[in-house]
């Protein structure tokens, strides 16, 4: 009963991540011309974004609290939620590759969200590289620290700016509508939608323990 | 921050470059050598576009190659020096501006050159020049931090461009739009808005290593 007490968010993770593939295949969507029935990859996709960006500002506020109080947990949380934040990245990358391919006609396009997100996944493959170049532990936790905090502010403008004012996405939700509205969500695919978003995350930071876990167990042996 | 201590500091960094020329002359060098291999390439094929792209490409280069040499130029033991005498706030002040002043000059001559070779697409001289201070102002200061990373972490230049170009995108994609207004004959309505996230970025670089500079200067 203890256990169920403190990991019920596990549980709650993976039965919304099963809730989410299965009903988000079987349920009726709206029929449009050329989205057609790929629409269901909005809960395949689109979460997978959510869940980085997620990750990615809990690595920042890891980063943040190892500059402040030099303590290296702080430190290995950090650069573990970046490993799970570029996991994501990629299976939306790929997600949206197919997608693309199937609706717009190439893999990629020169579109201001894919352009984000390639550069968010360029600056924090660097930001490995960067890690790997320092061997001193705590030097390679502050310059790293100080590198993601820099990276992450930047890429807030990035993707949050940048779009806004560029000449139109693919994407819906570009020139003031609101994200959803051009992709016809009808109000039940919210109810899949949102879950899946909620069982990413968290499967995301069940992912993130496991890793600090792993590299405990590395360090007690 | 003490007006004092980033004066002497940029002095100091001006005296250093004024007696070795190192800087100045390779990045001249390295700009005309990209220019003409630039106008062979293209001579025959440019248009506006084109040439926005090719100038904002060498430019960034050119500020990489340059900026990143900036903090290795003198030796661990008189930032131990520097590192007693003065906070590092000044510091990464006094290096910041003294970037931007190089920069700005090599990115005139850069044009000057530029528009030797291809010719000048620009219909609005005051607003590139306005685009091109506040850009290389941009560019020079994220690449300082950046360099100031690279430079801890043992290795300098590729660790420089890795860093950097990533986080250069931001701007360059802004001053690309920005540069291709000011080639039309009509100003867009646009201009407002892109110049506005122009200094936008510019303040958020310059905050970010003004504060994030001490964690990076004690070793």
């Amino acid at each position: 009963m203890e256990r169920l007490k403190n990991n019920w968010w596990k549980f709650l993770g993976a039965l919304l991540v099963i809730y989410s593939v299965i009903a988000g295949l079987i349920i009726e969507v709206p029929q449009l011309p050329i989205i057609e029935q790929t629409i269901r990859n909005v809960f395949f996709h689109v979460p997978m974004w959510f869940a980085m960006i997620f990750i990615f500002l809990l690595s920042v506020v890891y980063s943040i609290k190892y500059l402040s109080d030099s303590v290296l947990k702080n430190d290995i949380m950090a650069i573990e939620a970046v490993n799970v934040g570029l996991l994501f990245g990629s299976l939306g990358l790929i997600t949206g590759m197919a997608w693309a391919r199937f609706t717009w006609g190439a893999f990629w396009v020169n579109d201001p969200k894919l352009n984000g997100a390639a550069v968010s996944m360029l600056a924090y493959f660097a930001y490995v590289v960067l890690r790997s170049s320092v061997p001193d532990k705590h030097k390679k936790a502050r310059l790293a620290a100080v590198y993601n905090i820099f990276a992450f502010v930047l890429l807030l403008v990035f993707i949050g700016i940048l779009p806004r004012i560029a000449d139109g996405s693919l994407h819906p939700g570009s020139g003031g509508d609101s994200p959803f509205a051009v992709a016809k969500m009808h109000g039940h695919m919210y109810l899949i939608f949102w879950p899946a978003v909620i069982g990413w995350i968290l499967v995301g930071i069940w992912l993130l323990k496991l890793r600090i876990e792993l590299r405990k167990d590395n360090f007690n042996n | 921050m003490e007006i004092q201590h980033i004066k002497h500091l940029l002095k100091k960094d001006i005296l250093i470059e004024w007696r070795h020329k190192y800087a100045f002359n390779s990045a001249i060098l390295y700009v005309i050598a990209t220019v003409f291999i630039s106008y062979l390439v293209f001579s025959n094929s440019i248009d506006a576009l084109t040439w926005t792209a090719l100038f904002w490409i060498i430019i960034v280069f050119a500020t990489i190659n340059t900026v990143s040499h900036s903090f290795s130029l003198e030796s661990k033991n008189r930032y131990f020096y520097y590192y007693t005498i003065s906070a590092p706030e000044n510091v990464i002040i006094g290096k910041i501006l003294y970037n931007n002043l190089l920069m700005l000059l090599l990115t005139l001559l850069t044009y000057l050159i530029f528009s030797l070779f291809f010719g000048s697409f620009i219909m609005h001289t005051f607003l590139f020049l306005v685009v091109l201070i506040l850009g290389s102002f941009g560019l020079s200061s994220l690449l300082t931090m950046t360099t100031a990373i690279a430079w801890k972490a043992g290795s300098s230049f590729s660790l420089t461009a890795v860093l950097g170009f990533p986080l250069t995108l931001p701007l360059l994609i802004v001053l690309i739009r920005l540069t291709n207004i000011t080639v039309a004959v009509d100003i867009s309505t646009e201009i407002l808005k892109l110049f506005l996230t122009l200094l936008l970025i510019d303040v958020i670089i310059i905050v970010l290593a003004y504060i994030l500079f001490p964690y990076i200067w004690k070793d």
